[in-house]
Formats: C-alpha cells, structure tokens, sequence
C-alpha cells in the first residue's frame, strides 16, 4: 500500500535521505529504526506529503504523494513526532477539527470521534484544555488523531517516546489491534518495541538502508541474537564521541 | 480551494481567540485607545462638530500597532507548537488554510472594530451626523485593517517567533501607511523614475483610506486594498510551498 522508490531529500548540502526504496503491504507493520538523525522523520515527512522529495517517487494506495496528495493524504493517518495538538483545544474540540477537515459528516464525525476516544482511552479528559494535559494523554489525543478516520495507512514518528511503561504497553496492544487492516510504519529507537509490535525491521542510517527483515532475521545476523548488538554493528551512532567525552 | 476545509479553519481560529483571554484582552484594550485618543487627542468635545472624522483618523495609526499584535500569532505559532506539520499534512490546500485564517482574524478585527459603535450613539446623540458617511467610514476602516492583517499574516508564516513577526509588520506597515508622504517619497525622489516615484505614492493606505472618510466609495480605493490583500495572501501561500520544498 505504500511504495517508495529512490527517494532523496537535500537540505542544502546536506542529503538528509540518500536513495530510499520500500514497500510496505496491507498487515505489516514496519518498524524503521535508526540513530537520531538517520533520517527517519524526514522520510515519514515525505511520505505523508509535509516536505517534497528532491528525487524519488512514493505512492500512498495508489496515489503519488506529490501529484495526487489529497488523494494519498485521505488515506493517511499520520502521528508527527511530539505529537503537535492545539494547545488551547480540548480532546474533542480538536478531534471534531480534524474531522471537519477531512470533510467528515457530522454523524460520520460523531462515531468517528467515539470510537477514537474508545480506542485511545481518552474519556477521562475529553473537555480538558491539551496544554492542561500530562505528556501520556497528549501522546493519546496525537494518536486518536491519526486514527479518527479510520485510514488504511498509518504513519507514527515515535508513538511511544517519553511514555510510562504502562502506556507504551497499551499503545503497542493498540497498534498490534489495528495492524491486520492496515499498513503500518512506526519509528523508534526502543529495540525492544520492534520485537514487541512490527511484522518487520528496516533500520536506515545516514540516509541509507542498512538492513531489511523480520526481526528474527535480523537476529540471526548477531552473534549474541540481540538486537542491540545488531543495530551498533550496522550504524554509526555519534556513541563514540560521547565514550571519549566520558573518559 | 475547498469551501469546506476554509469554513473548518475559520472556525478553529475563531473560536480560537475566545478560548484564551486574548480576544477580551485586545478587545477592551482596542476599545480604550480608540476612545481615548478620540476623547483626549482628537478633542471630540471641544471640536463640536457632530462627525466622526477625528476618530477615523485615528484608525490608521491604532491599526499599525493593534493589528499585527493579531497577526503575529498567525503562522508563527502553528511552526512553534508544530501544529503546521499536521495542518499540512491534512487533505487540504494551503490556500484553504491561508484564507480560512486571514478571514478568521478579519472577521475578529470587525467584531472589535463593530463594538465601538457607542461612539456611533454618542454622536447621533449630540447631533445629527452624517450616517451615511459614518457607514462608509467604518467600510474603509474594515477594509484597510484586512490590508494590514494580510501583510502581517503573510510575515507571520516567515518565522517562528512571534515578537519578530510583529515588530517587522509594524515597520512594513508603517511604510504602507506613509507611502505618501514625504518621509518616504524624498528617499526615492531625485533619482528614482517619476512613474517609481507616483507608484510608491499611490500605495499610501492613509490616501485611499482618507478617500473613503469622505463618504465616497471609489471604486479604486475598494480595488486597492481588495488587490492588496490578494497579492499579500498568495504571497502568504507561497511563503508556506516553499518551506516545504526547502
């Protein structure tokens, strides 16, 4: 359902995405990982038509991002990272939003909107300010977001970062819940969420496809079948800077 | 464009700015400079003439200051909170987006310029006023404060931290209200073409607004600031295309 080909993003002199081919079918869930800067949000921005590629082409269901966006866009979900929401909305003035954006009836809206809360667990606070909200409800408002029409793609920049154990447990029981429907691309650098939810790991680095299997595959590659180990081997982490600032 | 994604976004800036403090805080401070500047300033009583000329002039000048203070938050917000990531990346156009939140802010700067309408009661209380003219005036007025809000929303998308966003449309402002006068025509004057020169003039909003203050609606006028705000918004949804091209 997604197909990349030989995408590229420069900023400047700097190529931020070199040369990335993927493709990505319904039932899978893909887990991209890699070093902070790897390019993992850029590519994800691309994919859900926030920057324009400097080569390549992506379609989304179909669609080409660049030529057709709205087309690709109605049949994204999308999780930027951070989770951006209006801060001075409340969960439902927000949802009812981006249902009205997405051209929603108001009946369609209102079950939209239901099951989201339902499915995020965001009853509780549906008519609290977002800026009032702890870091884990703010995460779940993003997320019922992406999911509020229901889309067959879903792109997530690091759903689960800076949550408690406790709700990352119930992100990734959400994201295993949806992933037979749809295709599903999260980022993380938690290697243990790969094992946990995706179907399949790519890790990227500087721009690039380093590795692309099942995590069982990936694991073979290891001697010590852990996947730590595997991801310090295939990337070039900025770690060693900070060894030799700690000695 | 699409009607319905604009009315979506004019509704949530909107209501926006009655979900914080800001839209009664601008509005009680908007209200109290154009009454004191009027009262004090412009004389009102002492002139005893029953119009409201002197009020009106003042507008071009509280805008300068007021308006961008609307403005700044436009798009320099939406990149500070990351907001823009997801309005982008929603199904619908730039254009869709850049209008549904210029009318927003205009609708709002109408709503506060509409509640100075004792001033209105007053004067038809003391006399008897030409209304007509005082009608066309608070046009003008609406129409020149959109001018102001489309240069200022079209600055705002530039950056990301609000105060630049205000401080340089005050200045672009300044400019555009002046245009016509001789601070900025002798800079150009002497050197630069004549036709450069009656240009510049003729962007002056202080000339087309005082035009309209007389209680004629010149079409030309009408077509300025119409044009000036098109101009400043396609602007505004070029600013945006090309953040994403990089």
């Amino acid at each position: 359902m997604i197909e990349i080909e030989g995408l590229v993003r420069r900023f400047g002199t700097l190529t931020a995405v070199g040369g990335v081919s993927l493709k990505v079918a319904k039932g899978e869930v893909l887990g991209f990982l890699g070093p902070n800067g790897a390019g993992k949000s850029t590519t994800m921005k691309m994919i859900t038509g926030y920057l324009a590629p400097s080569e390549g082409r992506i379609t989304v269901c179909g669609h080409d991002v660049v030529e057709q966006p709205f087309e690709a866009q109605s049949a994204i979900g999308y999780l930027p990272e951070g989770a951006p929401a209006y801060p001075d909305m409340t969960p439902v003035q927000f949802l009812s939003f981006i249902a009205r954006v997405r051209g929603l009836s108001d009946e369609a809206a209102k079950k939209a909107i239901d099951t989201a809360v339902a499915r995020t667990g965001l009853q509780g606070v549906l008519d609290q300010r977002i800026e009032t909200l702890s870091k884990g409800f703010k995460r779940r408002v993003g997320l019922a977001q992406a999911i509020l029409h229901d889309p067959p793609v879903l792109i997530m920049d690091e759903p689960t970062d800076g949550l408690d154990p406790n709700q990352k447990q119930a992100v990734r029981k959400l994201i295993r819940a949806m992933s037979a429907e749809k295709a599903i691309i999260i980022s993380t650098h938690i290697l243990e969420e790969v094992d946990a939810v995706c179907t399949r790991a790519v890790i990227i680095d500087k721009g690039k496809i380093v590795a692309d299997g099942t995590p069982a595959e990936l694991l073979a590659k290891s001697p010590t079948k852990r996947l730590d180990d595997v991801f310090r081997a295939l990337t070039t982490a900025d770690a060693e800077i900070k060894v030799e600032a700690g000695s | 464009m699409n009607l319905n994604a604009v009315r979506a976004v004019f509704r949530r800036e909107f209501d926006g700015y009655f979900a914080t403090p800001l839209a009664y805080v601008f509005i009680v401070i908007f209200l109290l400079a154009m009454g004191s500047f009027t009262f004090y300033f412009g004389q009102f009583y002492d002139a005893g003439r029953a119009e409201l000329n002197t009020f009106f002039g003042f507008h071009p000048w509280l805008y300068l200051f007021l308006i961008p203070a609307i403005s700044m938050r436009l798009w320099a917000e939406e990149q500070k909170t990351g907001t823009l990531e997801l309005l982008m990346t929603l199904p619908i156009s730039i254009a869709s987006a850049v209008v549904g939140k210029f009318l927003a802010a205009w609708a709002f700067a109408g709503l506060a310029l509409g509640l100075t309408f004792p001033m209105w009661l007053t004067v038809n209380y003391l006399g008897s006023p030409d209304n007509g003219v005082i009608l066309t005036s608070y046009f003008g007025s609406w129409l020149m404060a959109g001018g102001y809000l489309a240069i200022g929303s079209c600055i705002s998308a530039l950056t990301n931290n609000q105060v630049i966003a205000f401080v340089v449309t005050v200045v672009v402002c300044f400019l555009f209200t002046i245009s016509g006068h001789n601070i900025v025509l002798d800079f150009f004057q002497g050197w630069a073409p004549l036709v450069l020169v009656d240009a510049i003039s003729s962007f002056s909003f202080l000339t087309h607004f005082s035009a309209i203050m007389n209680g004629v609606i010149d079409l030309r006028d009408v077509i300025f600031f119409g044009s000036l705000i098109a101009l400043f918004l396609f602007a505004n949804v070029v600013v945006l295309d090309l953040k994403r091209a990089g």
